[in-house]
């Protein structure tokens, strides 16, 4: 028996998990337990006196009747950026990893520098670089990109292109490091098989890059599902997504249980998709 | 997950999964039942949680306030904050996080609501949410005799509100217009709301306040509705309108104050607008004016929160403010209704062409094509507001 089972039995097992449960209780099961009661109070409650838990279910349907257009807005929005993010991505991790050279620091600092600014920050830059006004629109609209009275901010472009912006460094860093792990004798071996660099990525860098693709995939698109700065600060009213109505219900509308019954929709529907997105893709060991 | 694990093996590592798993659940059973049972106060109730003043002890006070609602320090300019530091020897926490009354209402309520200080000795919130806050009890009441100033020169207008008819709890701040404002150098003059709802060159570059009461008071207005006294029905067309135009693209985006700058950078051409605001950006191509079925009126007021330690302290910062010669300083800074007598006697010494400037001390005249919003019960306030904020977000 090593050390490490023996201090595993009777009840100092509890004890060393007790740190950690307390944790999980107290900053994942009671908000969560909180969303769920919330979610099934009595809608005609208010902020200021409280809500009354009646195991309304009705809410959810409601929450989904009202409010689906945002789910689906969200998804598709959160879709787009990630595959932008995963060819992005891909390049750049792949440069990183095999022909970055002595370079391959500096551009990983430069990969993770933005994250030292504010998320805010970075957003609010966005608008800066789109505005009506600014050099980028100027210049496509005299290439004739785009017309006259066309702009980017306040569309589903600029939104699209902040989340890609904002999440691409979750998307490279699980790529590089899927990528760096690959022994480039495999990719040579290839080529000595005759393999065309085509076939070479197909059946060798792909595949071994999958956990990699997996895992940068998931950390694209769960937070940019439930993101809400992007299409707040960069769109309109018209191309808002799950997170920006969330927070209406909770901050606006001061609607706590339909806030809840749709953080509940959203969160249920992004396990799902993960779940299923994993099994498809075989990694279940690498999660 | 691996292979099933071999039950000896379960017993060899001593917690078996089975265990772990009811141990958590009665964990977690034990915390719903916990979490439940202490949910039946809500909010409410909260008399008996009057913090001890600690003012006498601690020559500290934290406010916070709305942005661009102050005077600020500026080469030979000495604000009104930092002389009232000086003269009073208080050390000053003014943050300007107050950007819509229900987000920060949002912000503050689980704490009053359960008794929780905010870290907040002092906040200033528009009429109707300080009615709501003061009829929730999570008000102080100010010591008349540290406020001689308030009763002394508060202007009639603002004196003997159905919510605080004696200003007992709450002192007006600034008041203030909502208007409509637009940038000259991109548009035409911008006379009423209609033409903001509907002018094809403002198309996507419009946009409104999130504020429900001053964004639907002007659409009310716009209708040839009251909005001190309207029917379901012609909150209905207004919110049809709203829903248009929000559709159609016509609005860009509902905001608080950041509107201004997207105003001066040219994003959005006109916008609902606070009067105060647009004078305070000093950009010569931004312009503010009623729009022709008329504007609305509010007034922001200072609160002590029932939690706020330094009470002494804040009714000596509102004592400072209602000093004239401050006050006219101040509204010389911000361009809003001064709500101050005796600022416009003062404002002479300070800048001789703003006595006359409706916007910071109205005529009768001017006052009259004002509107203000009606009192919304607890119910009708939750339904309007989540009519509204289904258009908006």
């Amino acid at each position: 028996m090593t050390a490490l089972q023996r201090a595993f039995t009777g009840r100092s097992a509890y004890l060393l998990i007790a740190p950690a449960a307390l944790w999980l209780g107290l900053f994942f099961l009671f908000p969560m337990l909180s969303l769920l009661t919330t979610s099934l109070s009595d809608p005609s409650g208010s902020p200021v006196y409280g809500y009354e838990l009646t195991w309304r279910l009705q809410n959810y349907g409601e929450a989904l009747a009202d409010y689906w257009p945002y789910m689906v807005r969200s998804l598709f929005y959160a879709g787009i950026a990630t595959a932008i993010c995963l060819v992005l991505g891909f390049i750049i991790a792949y440069a990183i990893a095999f022909k970055a050279g002595r370079f391959k620091t500096i551009m990983l600092v430069l990969v993770i520098a933005p994250f030292f600014t504010s998320f805010l920050v970075r957003t609010l830059s966005w608008k800066l670089i789109l505005a009506d006004n600014g050099w980028v629109v100027e210049t496509l609209k005299a290439l004739h990109f785009m017309p006259d009275d066309g702009r980017l901010l306040a569309t589903p472009v600029a939104v699209v292109a902040g989340l890609t912006y904002n999440f691409l460094p979750f998307m490279i860093l699980p790529l590089y490091t899927s990528l760096e792990k690959i022994d480039p004798r495999l990719n040579e071996a290839a080529a000595d098989l005759y393999a065309n660099p085509a076939q070479r990525f197909a059946k060798v860098i792909w595949p071994l890059a999958l956990p990699g693709v997996v895992g940068g995939t998931l950390l694209t698109f769960i937070p940019a599902t439930g993101d809400y700065i992007n299409a707040s600060l960069l769109g309109s009213p018209n191309t808002q997504m799950v997170g920006n109505k969330i927070q209406a219900l909770f901050t606006t509308a001061g609607d706590y249980p339909h806030a809840a019954a749709l953080s509940v929709i959203l969160m249920v529907l992004i396990v799902g998709m993960v779940l299923v997105y994993v099994r498809r893709a075989g990694t279940e060991d690498l999660l | 997950m691996s292979e099933a694990t071999p039950p000896e093996e379960v017993k060899k590592k001593g917690i078996s999964r089975r265990g772990f798993v009811i141990g958590g659940a009665a964990g977690a059973a034990g915390i719903a039942a916990i979490y439940l049972l202490g949910k039946g106060g809500g909010g409410g109730g909260t008399a008996g949680c009057i913090t001890t003043d600690l003012s006498d002890t601690e020559a500290t006070l934290a406010v916070s306030n709305w942005p661009e609602y102050i005077d600020e320090d500026d080469g030979d300019y000495i604000s009104t904050l930092t002389q009232f530091q000086q003269d009073s020897g208080l050390k000053v926490t003014y943050t300007p996080d107050v950007n819509d009354n229900i987000e920060f209402f949002s912000k503050v309520r689980n704490q009053l609501g359960s008794c929780q200080p905010t870290g907040r000795d002092l906040f200033v919130l528009t009429d109707w949410m300080a009615a709501r806050m003061i009829d929730a009890g999570w008000i102080q009441q100010l010591d008349k005799a540290n406020v001689p100033n308030l009763d002394k020169n508060l202007i009639s207008s603002l004196q003997g509100v159905g919510w605080d008819p004696n200003r007992e709890y709450s002192a007006p701040w600034q008041s203030g217009f909502s208007g409509i404002a637009y940038n000259k150098s991109l548009v035409g003059e911008v006379g009423s709301v209609s033409e903001l709802l509907t002018r094809a060159d403002l198309k996507g570059k419009v946009t409104m306040l999130t504020e429900m009461r001053d964004t639907m008071g002007l659409l009310l207005l716009a209708d040839g509705a009251n909005p001190a006294d309207f029917t379901d029905d012609q909150w209905g067309t207004a919110i049809e309108k709203l829903s248009k135009a929000r559709a159609d693209g016509q609005i860009r985006a509902f905001t608080g104050n950041e509107y201004i700058n997207d105003l001066a950078a040219g994003n959005i051409a006109a916008c609902v607008a606070w009067s105060g605001d647009v004078a305070a950006a000093e950009d010569e191509n931004l312009v503010f004016l009623p729009p022709e079925e008329g504007m609305m009126i509010w007034s922001d007021n200072m609160l002590v929160p029932v939690q706020g330690n330094h009470k002494a302290n804040a009714e000596k910062w509102i004592n400072n403010y209602y000093d004239p010669a401050v006050a006219a300083k101040l509204a010389a800074y911000v361009w809003y209704v001064c709500p101050v007598e005796g600022a416009q006697a003062e404002m002479e010494k300070i800048d001789p062409s703003l006595v006359d400037n409706p916007l910071i001390f109205p005529t009768a005249d001017y006052l009259a094509q004002t509107h203000s919003f009606m009192a919304l019960d607890e119910a009708k306030a939750s339904s309007y507001e989540k009519d509204f904020a289904d258009v908006t977000g």
